[in-house]
């Protein structure tokens, strides 16, 4: 029987020839990831096993990035015992605050994750490095800590759903609004257990960033892992990032898949996640007059260095709608500077937003934006769950950063097109 | 083994953010998070529940964050067991390596409303519901997952193993 990506690259790590959905296998780990939230549960239990060192000091990455800069006493205390272990272990991949970004921008703007790795995070968003061709999927504290100590992990065999993209997306469509639209379609259970796999010609069109963005949010359609095939695209961002030797693996033609979507992305129009499902979606032209109290335009999963200009690209030479709040997070340091030099963080200041340093901060609800009872965000971030970025009243949009700009401009949820013709 | 209690009833798609907020992941003390556990969802969980006490819940139950706290919080606060259609993946895992039992039933769902008394046993995957008398059959679990539980969690397991 044929495999699908996924399989491919379990069956590669395990040893074995094929693999077949519901097997049970063990894997090796090209990379264990944690955060300064899961790490320090990980950490304990990995004393907890007895286990001395780490299997290999150059497959660990740890990033503190969620609660950082240190928002507290207690988040400070939980950093400072993810630094001293890192110390401890001589974990090569440590980042502190200066030089770390959010931890799915920052893997692999670091060359730390190529096509065909095996990945495994302390962090559902980890399923972003099948932008790559690679594996990689969330687990929990203890999985990350078996990871760390014996660098391998278990894995049932995932079926798949295959997502084969066609056409050319218009206007201010991103890798966002398709994302979106997926969830929408198929609900955010619609991929439970089960791999997403996308391909097809319509792939030259989506950027390597806007296909992290993609991969990034297949954990909201209840995934185990989100795989791009790998193509010309993926290869020249490798090059330019790594220096590990990299697999491509594709379908074999007779892999067998439980469904297939054909996705015509020249019919995607800007879509908006309403409260409180990320796959409560709407068209932008369905969205009617939302007000909106917060724009927050960045986190893993639009704080990307293309993400900065499309929203530069509207919010330069406007200003933010009085009584607005607009928060920017760059996805790391790079990205920061980058954004710098191109000019596009005077254009943010001079319109009205804040730009803050990289966090995760209030994506979930941590800090550096919190929304109170009755307020309503629009959000370039994954979720919007009850409570999700503060009080449980609270409400939040997710959107791509144009319409996130656009909203910015006007106070109410906004088609970028609609802002720029009035003008 | 097996576990007996009152039942705490929700729907589908329970997220973690709404088991424990971010907000309190500051700690990872269990006590902590189980002082908060389902506030989001239900502020009164914490006041009611009892030690033995089951969950139920429709489909894809713990989506969401990866994070360990949500199974940590509902097992601290001295829920015995969750029992749901289906459950998201990352939470699945979570529970079982920290040996918090759930078992996905959607007929048992289907029939136990909030309040009711319900038993289940873990060997057999009985599930009785002794408020309305009616009985249901889950999957029990493989021998290896049984262990897990019965040393608290995986690491436990793994540490008894290797002693």
């Amino acid at each position: 029987m044929g495999m699908t990506m996924t399989q491919k690259i379990l069956a590669a790590h395990a040893g074995l020839d094929s693999v077949e959905p519901g097997q049970l296998i063990e894997a090796s780990l090209d990379m264990v990831l944690g955060n300064d939230i899961t790490s320090p549960v990980a950490i304990k239990e990995f004393h907890k096993m007895g286990a001395g060192k780490v299997f290999d000091k150059a497959k660990v990455a740890l990033v503190p990035d969620h609660f950082t800069p240190n928002k507290d006493i207690k988040a400070a205390e939980q950093c400072r015992f993810v630094r001293e272990f890192a110390r401890s272990m001589e974990v090569e991949n440590y980042f502190e605050v200066g030089e770390m970004g959010i931890e799915h921008c920052l893997l692999p703007e670091k060359g730390l994750v190529v096509p065909g790795d095996l990945v495994i995070g302390a962090d559902s968003h980890t399923c972003t490095y099948g932008a790559l061709g690679a594996f990689s999927t969330g687990v929990g504290s203890t999985d990350m800590a078996a990871g760390m100590a014996t660098g391998k992990c278990w894995f049932k065999v995932p079926s798949a759903i295959k997502f084969v993209l066609k056409g050319r997306p218009s206007g201010w469509v991103s890798g966002k609004d398709i994302i979106l639209h997926i969830i929408g379609m198929i609900g955010v259970d619609g991929a439970l257990y089960k791999s997403m796999e996308f391909m097809g010609e319509g792939l030259q069109y989506i950027s390597m960033d806007g296909r992290f963005t993609m991969a990034n949010m297949a954990i909201e359609a209840g995934a185990k892992n989100g795989i791009f095939m790998v193509d010309e695209k993926t290869i020249e961002y490798v090059k330019a990032h790594s220096k590990k030797p990299w697999t491509v693996y594709e379908p074999d033609e007779d892999a067998v898949y439980d469904e297939v979507y054909e996705i015509d992305l020249s019919k995607v129009r800007p879509t908006v996640a309403f409260p409180h499902l990320p796959s409560n979606t709407r068209t932008i032209d369905e969205v009617g007059d939302v007000e909106i109290d917060q724009v927050v335009i960045g986190s893993c999963t639009n704080g990307r260095l293309e993400d900065l200009r499309v929203a530069a690209k509207i919010l330069n030479g406007r200003k933010v709608k009085k009584g607005v709040r607009v928060i920017i997070f760059p996805g790391t340091q790079r990205i920061y500077l980058d954004a710098l030099k191109e000019g596009l963080i005077e254009q943010f200041v001079e319109a009205g937003a804040v730009v803050s340093t990289p966090t995760c901060g209030p994506c979930l609800g941590g800090h550096m934006g919190i929304l109170a009872k009755g307020e309503r965000a629009v959000s370039t971030t994954n979720r919007n769950f009850v409570g999700r970025m503060g009080h449980t009243e609270s409400e939040v949009y997710l959107a791509s950063p144009a319409v996130a700009a656009a909203s910015a401009v006007t106070g109410r949820i906004t088609d970028p097109d609609t802002l720029l013709k009035a003008d | 083994m097996k576990a007996k209690g009152k039942v705490f009833r929700y729907r589908n798609n329970v997220d973690t953010d709404v088991i424990i907020p971010a907000r309190y992941l500051n700690t990872s003390d269990p006590k902590e998070l189980a002082a908060h556990c389902m506030e989001d969802i239900d502020p009164d969980f914490v006041k009611n529940v009892r030690p033995g006490d089951i969950i139920v819940a429709e489909r894809n139950f713990g989506c969401g964050s990866s994070r360990e706290h949500a199974p940590i919080a509902i097992k601290a606060s001295g829920v015995s067991c969750v029992i749901a259609s289906t459950f998201a993946r990352i939470f699945y895992r979570n529970a079982i390596n920290i040996g918090l039992p759930i078992l996905e039933c959607e007929q048992a769902v289907k029939g136990i409303e909030a309040g009711d008394e319900v038993e289940v046993d873990f060997d057999t995957g009985i599930i009785k519901n002794l408020t309305r008398g009616t009985t249901f059959k889950a999957r029990p679990f493989p021998e290896f997952m049984k262990r897990i539980m019965a040393a608290d969690g995986l690491v436990n397991y793994i540490r008894t193993k290797t002693e």
